[in-house]
């Protein structure tokens, strides 16, 4: 039951909507009117551009496979790491330090420690060659083998962002009373119907927050590709900051960036949508 | 601080106790492979930091320290400017926590116990933020930010950064009070506690744990941001953009090298922040 209207919401949000609108709104605006005008008055070349670049429809594909992949898995991934930490009664805290490491490690960071592995005279090679299945250096990250690549960014991404998961859904996990899970137990529920039928719908809101926070961050991804294949693998994210850094273009780089938020906000609605909880759901 | 340990009864140890050895086998397997997950990377791209140029090309490798000399890292370290860096980007990230934390929170309490008109508007304005792509935003504000004397300083980068920071820090905290039965509140009112009390000495302590991976958030997104750094700071770079200015031309021993140096303080950011996520978490208590 929602208490009364008064001040005192409008109070707690007037900070940050003051902030967000001298440094979102208005330079969102401006991009937005960048992306629409070339020469001079309203026109839609910058767009035109954009989709007859050759990278275009590649970078399109990329990212869609890559957010694809890479956020089921991570949620999934997550959800193991949470199961098998609260398991455990020692090395708890140790587990736990470990696994949240890669929560403070930087894309660009990630992408050149996977690049250290998997580098023509890297460590997988390397085993490769003394298990006898190479007979010397290969390039797996190279334009002639877009799914090793794949593969690799896949890997790195999976280091990496799925911490943040684990974070969310560990704290999530805390909030959620002890005793439905031991009524279900005294009831003769199996751990695997006690995790299907209450864990997870209990989870929900902290399942929604990590899903959107993770799929918007996969349509930017873009330092770990960078670091890890340069442009061998266009991503939409890089292919703007290819069109703003190197070409210079403002306006297709806004283009870009238009498209990337259009995406997003599609992905954010169907989550806000799917995963809703009243609050009657709420323990 | 103490409460999480009564609050929370510890029943997965009696639980454990009744784990057959085979799963219990089964389980220490699986960790050890997540947690080598997690290290090895880090363990080689270490041993390529410290191998200099010979060690980076060496055919085949072993996975053990042969040859490694500091050699590569002093050099790379004297590289003009990569200390002011690092603390350019610690004094951005500094700021990033504190202000996304003192704007969002709040936010995202209104939004989990209120229901007020303009609601879903914020709701929106506050995803829009995080569906647009940094970069962009970054660029046009270049002008302005060079006329009120914020560009090529870590306040401008964390202003920026605050920007990236506060819908999750405003999304995360909502999802956290909504976790939060306000019947404990108005418990509170009930025994003459005000508003501000009531959330001071009630909610507060049960969402602490939420706030600081919350401040987690907001410090790595800051630390991590590439592109924003480099277009606001020319001089006054943070670390990510030194890097990024300086892996363009730099051989692959200076690239594991950025990489190690990039990793370092947040694995030893983590390992700090340990003991108080894991009290308020309720998971170290014996």
């Amino acid at each position: 039951m929602p208490a009364r209207t008064s001040w005192i919401p409008y109070a707690l949000i007037a900070p940050s909507v003051i902030f967000l609108g001298a440094l979102f709104l208005v330079p969102l605006v401006q991009t937005i009117w960048l992306s629409f005008s070339a020469g001079d008055g309203f026109s839609l070349e910058n767009y035109q551009r954009m989709a007859g670049d050759l990278n275009f429809s590649l970078a399109v594909r990329n990212t869609f496979l890559l957010t694809l992949v890479v956020v089921p898995l991570q949620v999934v991934l997550a959800l193991a790491m949470a199961t098998m930490v609260t398991k455990l009664d020692r090395g708890r805290d140790l587990a736990l330090w470990v696994l949240t490491i890669p929560l403070g490690i930087s894309d660009l960071a990630a992408g050149l420690a996977w690049l250290a592995l998997l580098q023509n005279t890297g460590y997988l090679n390397s085993a490769l060659y003394a298990l006898g299945l190479i007979q010397g250096p290969v390039g797996w990250l190279s334009q002639e083998t877009p799914w090793a690549l794949f593969f690799a960014i896949v890997l790195a991404e999976l280091w990496r962002a799925t911490a943040i998961v684990l974070v969310i859904l560990i704290a999530g996990l805390q909030l959620i009373p002890k005793e439905f899970s031991e009524a279900a137990e005294i009831f003769g529920a199996k751990p695997w119907t006690r995790f299907m039928r209450i864990t997870l719908p209990l989870l929900k809101p902290s399942l929604q927050s990590a899903l959107i926070l993770r799929t918007v961050l996969a349509f930017e991804v873009f330092a770990v590709v960078y670091a890890l294949g340069g442009r061998n693998f266009p991503v939409l994210a890089g292919e703007a900051y290819v069109w703003q850094n190197d070409n210079q273009n403002y306006g297709v780089a806004a283009a870009y960036a238009v498209l990337i938020m259009a995406i997003s906000l599609a992905a954010t609605a169907v989550y806000l949508r799917v995963l809703r909880t009243r609050p009657e759901q709420l323990p | 601080m103490t409460i999480q340990a009564a609050e929370l009864p510890q029943t997965t140890k009696s639980r454990n106790m009744a784990l057959p050895s085979a799963r219990r086998l089964l389980l220490w397997t699986g960790l050890a492979v997540l947690l080598a997950w997690v290290l090895v990377p880090i363990y080689f791209v270490a041993l390529g930091a410290f191998g200099g140029r010979l060690g980076v090309f060496r055919w085949p490798k072993t996975i053990w320290p042969t040859d490694l000399s500091l050699a590569a890292m002093t050099q790379f370290l004297a590289i003009e400017g990569v200390f002011n860096a690092l603390v350019n980007s610690l004094i951005a990230a500094g700021l990033t926590v504190l202000f996304s934390v003192l704007l969002g929170a709040p936010a995202g309490y209104a939004l989990a116990r209120y229901s007020f008109r303009g609601q879903n508007a914020y709701r929106l304005l506050v995803l829009l933020t995080r569906a647009f792509p940094l970069a962009i935003l970054a660029l046009p504000l270049t002008v302005s930010f060079i006329r009120l004397g914020l560009y090529d300083t870590p306040f401008g980068v964390s202003l920026i950064h605050t920007v990236l920071a506060l819908p999750f820090a405003a999304l995360v905290t909502q999802s956290l009070f909504m976790g939060i039965p306000r019947e404990y509140e108005e418990a509170a009112w009930v025994f003459g506690c005000t508003r501000f009390q009531a959330f001071m000495k009630v909610v507060l302590p049960l969402a602490l744990p939420g706030l600081a991976a919350t401040a987690i958030f907001a410090f790595v997104i800051s630390w991590n941001e590439v592109f924003a750094a480099s277009i606001l700071t020319v001089r006054e770079r943070t670390l990510t953009a030194y890097l990024l200015r300086i892996l363009a031309e730099s051989p692959l021993h200076y690239r594991f090298a950025g990489g190690f140096i990039l990793i370092i303080p947040s694995v030893l950011f983590i390992f700090a922040v340990r003991r108080y996520l894991f009290a308020v978490w309720g998971i170290a208590s014996k």
